[in-house]
């Protein structure tokens, strides 16, 4: 069942790739939060009650419900084209994000552990990667910050992988996701809004050497 | 008492962050500045002493710490020189006051930190307080600066998660789940060599946005540009230090074990580059703080050259990166009187510099002097023992290649000070260019002369402390 949930994760990974509009992004973003809620909830049944419940609280609460509400409201206020203009076309993003999963699986094939579930490192190190494939070649800015998101997630995964011996770790992680995104969503793009009226990064190059 | 200094500092940011009597403000910073110094006194007194678990007085941190806090009041002095020059309203003023003091403190934190994943926790607080102390000036330059920083320190703090992570993988096969340094030396032998390597990539990139070295340094470099100069004096020193806090507790371990040659191949290589990247920099740029910024990139490359050399090297590292905080954060704190005087960063509108203010412009000439490493310079007698290092190692012709990148350095360095010194700006109008009070620069002599002292004629304490932070490493 979990090896269903990592592969229906892997799948959403294409569809971001594809994906044209803004809203999109946010509704995939969410459903990755509630696929990651299953994982755990069938991943992670030697822990504790109290951790469980945190780490639930994390997925369901501030992944696929916070954040994606929060990115919304963004995209309204700040008045955001629902484009998602790539530097690349659909096409070539499809082909490198399989060639980043196809990557991925080779090197997991080259490492032999036994306290390593492979396909969760599979899907995490591809997470990782296709988030910043999407940091590179996207222009708008919030959709760094959905790239972001997605790297989160893939560590998320990777936590939960070597989780059950090590809940403090997982914990950590799920610190490092609310700090950096409260960080990153509420005060600056917050602020960005703001100050560029449009936001895309062609406007972030006013700093420079020369 | 480390509890009592990590709850101190945070019940004195609590209160400054609301108070608006400028009285009230400057008294909470004198405050804590007694507080850091009374720390860093215990602390050299608790020498080798552990506490609240998680925090060790070992010798490398001690004498950070002490470094730090040498830094720290000149750092608050300056910025309450700025504030007041620049008339902040009371809200900026108290934000400003707040994020160094939490800065600080996580610093401090940082360097005395025993567990690999405490030190990340400190190495995240001192991106929020940067974020706030950049974003000071709330424009939109400021912004960009602040956003870049975040978003690439946000992905190097992600970067250092994973190779905890890896590092905790390896360390399953040792049968252990203690992430203490201290225990991941002890268990060196056991350590899953596949996933302690892709430990060490993770958590080295994760550390060079703060330490300033290829791949993740670019934000840095914003950050000390858009950051008020007091505050880019401790970016470009201290908070860099914490980044060699980090690897450098880390390269400790991985020394330890066979993959040391691996790893001085990978911290060789981005030292290289760094360097290489901030000679293509160094001779470009036109704005005067970033060119200092830039002259730190080339330190730090020095610095994990030595590393990567070994033998002598390491000792010439810690060495050359407590001279370089003293040197640099002097020019830092010299560049707000710059600014005031010219009211321009572009070294296309500064000029002449000795006529409108003598002591500042005796500052540069010897800050440029002690930086670029010439003989009276601490620094010269760090250089020449990471060189001795590299020579020792058998790396002749990167040392031939090194030295003439730092010779183009010394060059675009010269010509761009002398240029500020002694040529006069084109269109300058001086007719009301401010008298600066020449006490305002005494600090800047005194981290000067400290770091001349210390290089030339270090005390045998401080010898002792140098030797015994880099003992563990085999030489």
């Amino acid at each position: 069942m979990i090896h269903v949930l990592l592969i229906t994760f892997i799948i959403t990974l294409f569809y971001m790739a594809i994906a044209n509009r803004m809203m999109t992004y946010i509704k995939v973003l969410a459903l990755q939060g509630v696929i990651l809620f299953f994982v755990v909830f069938l991943q992670l049944n030697k822990i504790d009650t109290l951790n469980l419940i945190f780490i639930l609280l994390e997925t369901i609460v501030f992944k696929s419900l916070a954040v994606p509400i929060f990115l919304g409201y963004l995209l309204k206020r700040n008045n955001i084209t629902r484009e998602a203009e790539p530097f690349l076309p659909n096409f070539v993003s499809l082909v490198i994000t399989t060639f980043i999963v196809v990557i991925t699986i080779l090197i997991s094939n080259t490492i032999k552990d036994d306290n390593l579930d492979k396909i969760f490192f599979v899907v995490a190190l591809s997470t990782l990667f296709f988030g910043l494939y999407l940091i590179a070649t996207r222009r708008k800015i919030i959709t760094h910050v959905m790239g972001y998101m997605v790297i989160e997630n893939g560590v998320f995964v990777l936590s939960l992988a070597i989780g059950n011996e090590m809940p403090m770790l997982v914990n950590l992680g799920i610190m490092l996701d609310i700090f950096a995104s409260v960080l990153i969503l509420g005060i600056f793009l917050n602020k960005i809004g703001d100050v560029f009226k449009d936001v895309d990064v062609d406007q972030l190059s006013n700093l420079k050497d020369y | 008492m480390i509890g009592v200094y990590l709850l101190g500092t945070l019940s004195i940011a609590i209160i400054l962050f609301f108070s608006r009597k400028k009285i009230l403000v400057y008294s909470l910073a004198g405050l804590f500045l007694l507080l850091q110094s009374v720390f860093t006194i215990y602390s050299c007194m608790q020498y080798g002493n552990t506490e609240l678990i998680y925090f060790t007085y070992d010798s490398l941190g001690v004498i950070l710490l002490i470094t730090l806090s040498i830094i720290a009041i000149p750092a608050f002095i300056h910025s309450y020189l700025y504030i007041e020059n620049h008339k902040e309203d009371p809200q900026a003023r108290a934000i400003y006051l707040t994020s160094m003091v939490m800065l600080v403190m996580a610093i401090s934190a940082g360097y005395l930190s025993n567990h690999i994943a405490v030190t990340w926790i400190f190495t995240e607080i001192t991106t929020l307080s940067a974020s706030a102390l950049i974003y000071h000036h709330r424009n939109k330059l400021a912004l960009e600066g602040t956003w870049k920083y975040v978003f690439i320190c946000a992905i190097s703090i992600t970067f250092i998660f994973i190779g905890i992570l890896f590092l905790s993988l390896s360390l399953q096969h040792a049968g252990s789940d203690d992430l203490s340094f201290s225990n991941l030396l002890a268990k060196r032998a056991e350590l899953n060599p596949v996933w302690l390597r892709m430990a060490f990539l993770f958590i080295f990139t994760g550390f060079t946005a703060k330490l300033g070295l290829v791949p993740m340094f670019t934000a840095g470099i914003d950050a000390k540009d858009k950051a008020p100069a007091p505050a880019g004096a401790l970016f470009a020193t201290v908070l860099m230090n914490l980044g060699f806090v980090g690897i450098f507790r880390f390269y400790i371990i991985i020394a330890n074990t066979p993959l040391l040659h691996w790893a001085q191949l990978v911290v060789g290589s981005a030292a290289f580059l760094s360097l290489f990247v901030s000679t293509v920099y160094m001779l470009k740029v036109k704005n005067i703080k970033r060119m200092f910024a830039y002259s730190g990139i080339e330190h730090m490359g020095i610095v994990m050259l030595g590393v990567a050399a070994g033998g002598i090297g390491y000792y010439a590292a810690v060495l050359h990166i407590i001279l370089h905080a003293f040197v640099k954060s002097s020019l830092f704190f010299q560049f707000n009187q710059l600014y005031n005087v010219f009211l321009d960063k572009s070294i296309y509108h500064l000029g002449n510099y000795f006529k409108y203010n003598p002591t500042g412009a005796m500052v540069l000439l010897l800050g440029f002097i002690s930086a670029t490493a010439m003989p009276p310079s601490g620094l010269f007698v760090s250089e020449f023992l990471i060189f001795k290092s590299l020579f020792d190692a058998g790396q002749i012709i990167l040392l031939i290649v090194v030295l003439l990148l730092l010779t183009m350095i010394i060059w675009a360095f010269g010509k761009n000070i002398f240029k500020v010194l002694f040529v006069p700006a084109v269109g300058f109008d001086d007719s009301n260019v401010p008298k600066i009070n020449p006490w305002e620069s005494v600090s800047q002599f005194i981290l000067l002369a400290l770091a001349v002292y210390l290089g030339l004629n270090p005390p045998a304490i401080f010898v002792q402390m140098l030797k015994d932070s880099v003992h563990l490493l085999p030489m």
